[in-house]
């Protein structure tokens, strides 16, 4: 029996996964008018000011993000492990933790990526200036792309758990704060015009290591809930 | 001597080991920071500075030192239960957790009582406090992981995952806040730092450090020997010794 | 020094008692909470012993 190279295995999961979502896009949608719905109500609890918004754009839009990401990462793996496709897979040999990080991957680019290019225009609607729109992006791009990875871990760990979606946000929130303190503080820099090139590379090693270990601690966590 | 951690494995050996082990823990502890208390209240001199509310300090830096102890070894044995699959290691991390929780929040109640009459708030977002606040989420994460589970084999080795992944993530965390905080007070000491201190007043850190590790000792021994029965609950070698 | 002095803790006894009185509290309760997962988890393992030694006569 030959078995099917890992790339193109991984490259089938993600395409599937894409597929799939492409036919239930209101699920894609949502995570996108939760963002702008927090958003919304910064300003509507703070002041019209967006002089004195700008102080608080950088942090808000990060936060908002977080959270509208952590929103859909709940169901990441949960029909898969129920209609026994995630058993498979553990049982298929291939190497487990790529094709979580495949799937994990689709994930973002239908959560995360959305948010990502939303974010320059829910910023500029807290006073975000256009110079800092680059550190925006980037730093979100690291930061969603790190969020889903540390939400798959908890995802899969939280799997079996009846409404888990709150024990999931328990899980991941303090695990993402370094996340969130350097990349709120890079946008703020960059808002302030000092150069925000200190907090962004830091974000990209947290980055790096969560797509190194995060494979490894999915698969473990995935093992632990399929097998019975 | 590894046939010694190898019977350690066993559960009814390590259930009479660390009964015999308690009472070496527990009474030295008790003495040790009766000592200190004393040491701390009455024999340690007035401070020029802070006056007498620096005698928190013998409370809330072996508290917060002993939360992330207790979490250090709360990671390591889950990752010894999880890799070798050893049993009483998971136990291990389940024991600990509530001791090291308790101690969490002792250095966050007492840095809070601290904070007010040095800095005139009850709350102050410092780095040791904001981190030692993080820790606590992760223990509350971690018991919460637990009890989630109804089968004990599953909430082991999920909530082994998770510890793992926390203590990666604590020396981050540390950093990161330090980072955080050093940004609007860039040269400034914080206050609970102390550049030199006389050895008379140090004397009842390392004392309550030393009852507080004793302390842990103790306590690890009675909630793992209740773990064990727990998890032993229709071994043979549970009717013997009944 | 003298006992009220002790006492008054040069002005902060509310802070000092009280964050000390919280450590005592702590780790009172830790400690029998200790004792008590023990023993807890002893008589209901004793208690499934006689239950199985019952059904097996």
């Amino acid at each position: 029996m030959t078995r099917t190279p890992i790339l193109e295995a991984a490259r089938l999961v993600f395409r599937r996964d894409l597929t799939l979502a492409w036919r239930r896009w209101d699920e894609v949608t949502q995570p996108l008018i939760f963002y702008v719905v927090v958003t919304t109500m910064f300003p509507l609890a703070t002041t019209p000011e967006l002089s004195q918004l700008r102080l608080i754009s950088g942090g808000v839009v990060w936060v908002a993000a977080l959270l509208s990401s952590l929103l859909a990462l709940e169901a990441l793996f949960r029909a898969d492990v129920e209609d026994g496709t995630t058993e498979q897979w553990v049982l298929s040999g291939q190497p487990l933790g790529y094709l979580l990080l495949a799937k994990v991957a689709a994930h973002w680019m239908l959560t995360g990526l959305p948010l990502v290019l939303m974010s320059p225009i829910v910023g500029t609607a807290l006073g975000l200036p256009f110079e800092a729109w680059g550190t925006l992006v980037v730093s979100l791009l690291a930061g969603t792309g790190t969020l889903s990875v540390l939400g798959g871990i908890g995802a899969a760990l939280t799997v079996g758990v009846r409404r888990g979606s709150v024990l999931l946000s328990l899980l991941v929130l303090p695990l993402a704060m370094p996340l969130l303190i350097f990349g709120a503080r890079a946008v703020t820099m960059a808002i302030d015009g000092d150069s925000p090139a200190g907090p962004l590379q830091l974000l990209a090693a947290i980055f790096f290591l969560a797509l190194s270990l995060g494979p490894l601690a999915m698969s473990a966590a995935i093992r632990i809930s399929v097998e019975n | 001597m590894w046939t010694w951690f190898h019977k350690l494995g066993s559960p009814p050996h390590a259930y009479r080991i660390l009964g015999k082990m308690a009472p070496w823990f527990g009474w030295p502890a008790l003495v040790l920071i009766l000592v200190a208390t004393w040491w701390g209240l009455w024999k340690a001199p007035t401070d020029y500075q802070q006056g007498d509310a620096y005698r928190i300090l013998y409370i809330h830096a072996p508290s917060a030192w002993m939360s992330m102890f207790a979490y250090v070894m709360m990671a390591v044995a889950a990752a010894i239960g999880l890799i070798w699959r050893i049993k009483i290691a998971h136990a291990a991390s389940a024991a600990g957790a509530p001791i090291g929780a308790s101690f969490t929040f002792l250095a966050l109640a007492t840095g809070s009582i601290w904070g007010k009459p040095m800095w005139g708030t009850w709350w102050v977002w410092d780095a040791r406090l904001t981190s030692e606040l993080l820790l606590l989420f992760l223990y509350l994460g971690y018991m919460a992981l637990r009890a989630s589970f109804d089968d004990p084999q599953r909430a082991d080795r999920a909530s082994a995952v998770l510890a793992i992944v926390g203590v990666i993530n604590v020396p981050i965390i540390h950093y990161s806040v330090q980072w955080w905080t050093t940004l609007h007070q860039p040269a400034s000491v914080t206050k609970m730092d102390r550049p030199s201190i006389a050895l008379v007043m140090l004397i009842p850190l390392f004392l309550m450090m030393a009852g507080f590790q004793l302390y842990y000792g103790w306590a690890m021994c009675r909630r793992l020997r209740g773990e064990i029965l727990r998890r032993e609950r229709n071994a043979g070698w549970l009717k013997e010794a009944n | 020094m003298d006992l009220q002095k002790f006492f008054a803790m040069g002005g902060y006894a509310g802070f000092v008692w009280s964050a000390y009185g919280l450590t005592a509290l702590v780790l009172v309760w830790n400690t029998w909470a200790a004792y008590r997962s023990e023993t807890e988890a002893r008589t209901s393992a004793q208690r499934r012993t006689e239950l199985s030694r019952e059904t097996r006569t």
